[in-house]
């Protein structure tokens, strides 16, 4: 394909990129920007050019060892969340913006430790860039056929060059856009995450065209590359060396998910909110899991189909389809491979040029230039200052790489990345859960780490590879062998880089751990180190947890927030503060609490050294013994656990009040029952007083009568005077039930007598009305202590009621009865109108009536079932009606055999 | 003969009204729920409506509303009867445009004397 046309793609591509990322910036707030989805995928950046391509090449060259570099983040996700939730914390309370200025920050706003972390990263990651070009250049060279080697002649006509200066203008224009350098950056987190897409889906669509159109199917993958090479050997670990290696890249990998700075700036700097971890836990892994599917069988496609003799195993996925004749799903590869290479690139440069102007520039050269001017003019040099450091990260980078051998892996490289980035791990995460871990023993920790470094695997590597001169890898320097590089002190079980990484770590381990238990740190570094390790905690105390002496004005800090975040900014903190803590605005000392805050805000700007001397430049500060700081640290945590109990005390109080208040609503309902049911009461006892007293006037004024409609009238007063007198009687019963008044005659009785007694007392009515009753029982006889008299009441009770809701003729009633040891259970079905399910509940209830008071209800139906109610429970029964009936009711009592136990 | 319509659903009650207020020389209709009654005052277009509040079905104060919309009722009257003694209710039968409220139990003359002053007052 021509230059051109790959040319075109390329630039169409980065304007589209371009494109994403300032639409996202300009909508920040949108739900796809903001979702937690965007975050899981930019924690893809982690797969760089090398996993695109390189771990096809490890594969075909020696098997499944690329794996490890995936399983470790794989297998750690669940600790990986943990640790990195107490980092995210961390980060998040002092405004970090990289893993320098959290290092940094550990021990104590160290400068020379922020400085010394932004060296061993940048040391690491120029050359991981250089790869990434190198990745680039050489897939352009492919895809286009092109021969030259492309350093040949002048800088100016290699493709590269232009594409790496590209980068570097999308870095720094999308990543400095806020002076605060832990703000998020949403523009280029969202081009990140759709590249990440693009790049899994590309690679998979190579993997499959491969098993699927270039061979049929995996088996026939296998067998194939079976036939041209022993397959055994590339498919097995191989052995306890083979493990041990396999073991040690698992963990390095794992730790690279942390300490490298681009996963650092996507996974901490541009978290936002829990969702995003959960998210994540599963996205992330599954994510490296598909991305890893297809390796080995590209890889083995590869040997089969082009052998590793005249073809470099890294571009199998690319020169597959090229061989194949095609061309299109070529140019796909190389777009995906292209935005491996972007992301990594853009977010790398930008992660380290925070570092390099907030760890580095900014707190050994301007600081004192930055306290005279104007803010407008600092935020201006802070933001050329990064700017300049994504420039020249890159071009370093691209220098590099025009150094590179064309022989050199890509996986080879990253392996050196990945081992010089580990020597962050003690002081990283030591740092984290061991409050003792020293500034002093961090740096020569790491100092002496590198140096180990160097000798086990830089040194060798170059001189072997570059400079062509095995003599000290083979032979060790002057010819002792304990001291061979790959081989130290005749460890030899290793491949060179877990050689390099177990040797530099342990020296690293034992130099920090010594270092720190034998020269403690100042109050400050201790005061951090409590602070990080009980994280927890500190994020509650929040300022309170920093400990600090001395004296200081507000207007002079104030002043200097005003000068590095703008006077807005520095306004607004000022008053959250203000009313966080309620101190007065008239107060003119700073204090601890203050101090820190201000830290804060500025070590988003300028990196927590650096804010550290700002401050100290405008405050006295007074030592601190270290027993002074763990009291007042140890005080701190009782006011914010007294506060919490008084916090807790707050709550109980509002609690009892919402229960009084309940309580009272429910007496005032009560009261409004018991009016009702007054109401009723009388409305119920003036019907048949009515009718009589209607009925005696007409009597006694109609002289002239005829004798039958006399004697009419006479029986309705006769009926209204009985139905009065039931009344009454219904109404005494119940209040003296409810009162608790009523005495229970408990005997032993036969539950069977009783109700057949109850069915008689009714079957005339039933028979009147031609409705079916029938009885059923488990036993022939049910005997249980309870007051008969009472016990036919419910009886009878339940009966009328079922009697009245049955229509005529086709009415049936049924009442069952049972018992096991302890309790008796009754039933009454029938099959009439049933219970609406609204009056359901409030059936029983003493003072209920239906809801409309003027609405009459069925005759009849006035205290009946609260008299049984009452009956029943002062058996220590229960009477329940069942819900969801389609037809007819059923109202079901049980009470214990023996009522006293 | 004017017409009067009672509304009660207790029959015992009913039947003493009826007696009463035919020996005086009304025609007399008889309805036992709401429903009815508002069928009834369609269909007969009483002068006087004796009416119970708490009835089945549908209330007093319903009915009474359903004869205040229906023009052909323009002129007839309606009285309360009911034992509804409370002032409040009273107070909200009147709201609701009733011609007066007997309370229960109550005399037949009261009844008679309440029938005959509303007729009157219609002239």
């Amino acid at each position: 394909m021509s230059n051109w046309f790959i040319l075109g793609i390329i630039l169409l591509y980065l304007g589209f990129l371009f494109l994403i990322a300032f639409l996202a910036e300009r909508n920040k707030q949108s739900k796809w920007v903001n979702s937690p989805y965007v975050y899981a995928l930019s924690l893809a950046v982690y797969c760089s050019a090398w996993t695109y391509y390189g771990s096809v090449g490890v594969a075909a060259r020696s098997g499944v060892e690329f794996l490890a570099i995936y399983l470790g983040p794989v297998i750690a996700a669940p600790l990986w969340i943990i640790v990195l939730r107490k980092i995210i914390q961390l980060s998040k309370l002092h405004n970090v913006s990289s893993i320098a200025d959290f290092i940094s920050l550990r021990y104590g706003n160290n400068r020379s430790i922020g400085a010394l972390v932004t060296i061993i990263c940048a040391i690491s990651i120029i050359p991981y860039i250089s790869l990434q070009l190198k990745a680039i250049s050489e897939t352009f060279q492919i895809i286009t056929s092109a021969e030259a080697n492309p350093v040949e002649g002048f800088v100016f006509s290699d493709t590269t060059f232009y594409i790496a200066i590209t980068l570097a203008i999308f870095a720094s224009f999308f990543g400095t856009l806020s002076l605060d350098a832990s703000k998020r950056r949403k523009g280029i987190m969202f081009s990140i995450a759709f590249e990440s897409v693009l790049k899994l889906t590309f690679f998979l669509i190579v993997g499959i065209y491969v098993i699927f159109f270039v061979f049929d199917g995996t088996q026939d993958v296998y067998n194939q590359a079976n036939e041209k090479i022993n397959l055994s050997s590339l498919s097995s670990v191989g052995g306890i060396s083979g493990g041990l290696n396999w073991y040690f890249t698992i963990v390095l990998s794992f730790l690279a998910i942390f300490l490298l700075p681009r996963q650092f700036q996507v996974s901490v700097v541009e978290f936002s909110d829990r969702s995003q971890l959960k998210k994540a836990i599963w996205v992330f892994p599954l994510y490296l899991f598909l991305f890893n599917v297809f390796v080995i069988f590209i890889a083995w496609g590869g040997i089969v189909k082009l052998g590793t003799q005249d073809f470099n195993p890294d571009y199998f996925s690319l020169l597959i389809p090229l061989e194949n004749g095609h061309n299109w799903l070529a140019v796909l590869v190389f777009l995906g491979g292209f935005s491996a290479v972007i992301s990594m690139v853009v977010v790398s440069t930008l992660a380290l040029s925070t570092m390099l102007s907030n760890n580095l520039i900014i707190p050994y050269g301007f600081l004192k230039k930055f306290t005279k001017n104007e803010s407008v003019k600092n935020e201006k040099y802070i933001k050329v200052i990064r700017r300049a450091s994504i420039f020249s990260l890159i071009l370093l980078a691209y220098i590099l790489y025009s150094f590179f051998d064309q022989n050199v892996s890509l996986f080879a490289i990253g392996l050196i990345s990945f081992l010089i980035i580990a020597q962050l791990v003690p002081s990283f995460f030591l740092g984290m859960y061991w409050n003792r871990g020293s500034s002093l023993g961090a740096k020569v920790g790491m100092i002496s780490g590198l140096l180990v470094c160097f000798y086990t695997y830089v040194l060798p590597f170059f001189a072997t590879v570059v400079y062509n001169n095995p003599s000290i890898q083979m032979n060790g320097p002057w010819g002792i062998e304990a001291l061979r590089p790959y081989q130290l002190l005749g460890l030899d079980v290793l491949n060179p880089t877990t050689h390099a990484l177990f040797w530099s770590l342990l020296v690293n381990f034992f130099m920090y751990a010594a270092f720190s238990v034998s020269f403690k740190g100042n109050y400050r570094e201790r005061n951090y180190g409590e602070m990080f390790v009980n994280s927890e905690q500190v994020v509650a105390m929040k300022e309170t947890a920093f400990v600090w002496k001395g004296e200081a004005y507000v207007a002079d800090i104030q002043q200097l927030l005003i000068r590095f975040i703008g006077s807005a900014r520095a306004e607004k903190a000022l008053l959250i503060f203000r009313r966080r803590y309620q101190v007065n605005p008239e107060e003119k000392l700073a204090d601890a609490r203050f101090i820190n805050f201000a830290e804060r805000l500025l070590t988003g700007a300028v990196g927590s050294a650096s804010a550290k001397i700002l401050i100290g430049s405008v405050a006295k500060e007074k030592p601190v013994s270290l027993v002074e700081v763990l009291q007042i640290l140890e005080e701190n945590k009782e006011t914010i656990s007294s506060n919490k109990s008084l916090e807790a005390q707050s709550r109980k109080l509002m609690l009892l009040t919402n229960k009084l208040q309940q309580a009272n609503e429910e007496l005032q309902l009560q009261d409004q029952l018991k009016d009702d049911f007054l109401d009723t009461v009388a409305h119920e006892l003036k019907t048949p007083v009515t009718s009589i007293q209607a009925s005696s006037e007409v009597l006694s004024d109609g002289e002239d009568m005829p004798f039958a409609l006399r004697k009419q009238f006479i029986e309705n007063i006769l009926n209204d005077t009985e139905r009065l007198s039931i009344l009454i009687n219904d109404i005494l019963d119940l209040e003296k039930l409810a009162s608790g008044r009523a005495q229970l005659d408990l005997q032993k009785h036969d539950l069977v007598q009783t109700a057949k007694k109850a069915i008689q007392g009714v079957q005339h009515l039933a028979d009147k009305r031609q409705v079916l009753l029938q009885f059923e029982t488990d036993s022939i006889s049910i005997m249980a202590d309870y007051d008969h008299h009472k016990m036919m009441q419910v009886l009878t009770n339940l009966l009328s009621n079922s009697l009245k809701f049955v229509e005529e003729r086709v009415g049936e009633i049924k009442l069952s009865l049972s018992s096991n040891k302890k309790q008796i259970f009754y039933q009454v079905i029938d099959n009439g109108k049933g219970i609406s399910e609204e009056d359901l509940p409030h059936i029983f209830k003493k003072f209920y009536q239906s809801k409309n008071q003027n609405l009459k209800k069925q005759k009849g139906s006035g205290f009946g079932l609260a008299i049984c109610k009452q009956i029943v429970e002062l058996h220590s029964g229960s009477i329940s009606a069942q819900a969801n009936r389609t037809k007819g009711a059923c109202i079901q009592v049980e009470f214990p055999k023996n009522t006293a136990s | 003969m004017k017409k009067i319509l009672i509304v009660d659903d207790e029959p015992n009650i009913v039947m003493a009204l009826e007696y009463t207020l035919k020996k005086n020389d009304f025609q007399v209709f008889i309805a036992r729920d709401g429903e009815e009654a508002i069928q009834m005052a369609q269909d007969k277009l009483p002068d006087v409506v004796v009416l119970d509040i708490m009835m089945p079905k549908v209330d007093g104060f319903e009915v009474l509303t359903q004869i205040k919309q229906n023009e052909n009722l323009a002129h007839t009257k309606v009285i309360f009867l009911s034992a509804k003694n409370k002032a409040s209710d009273i107070q909200k039968g009147m709201d609701k445009g009733a011609d007066d409220y007997l309370t229960k139990p109550f005399s037949m003359k009261k009844i008679l004397k309440t029938i005959e002053e509303q007729i009157r007052s219609s002239k």
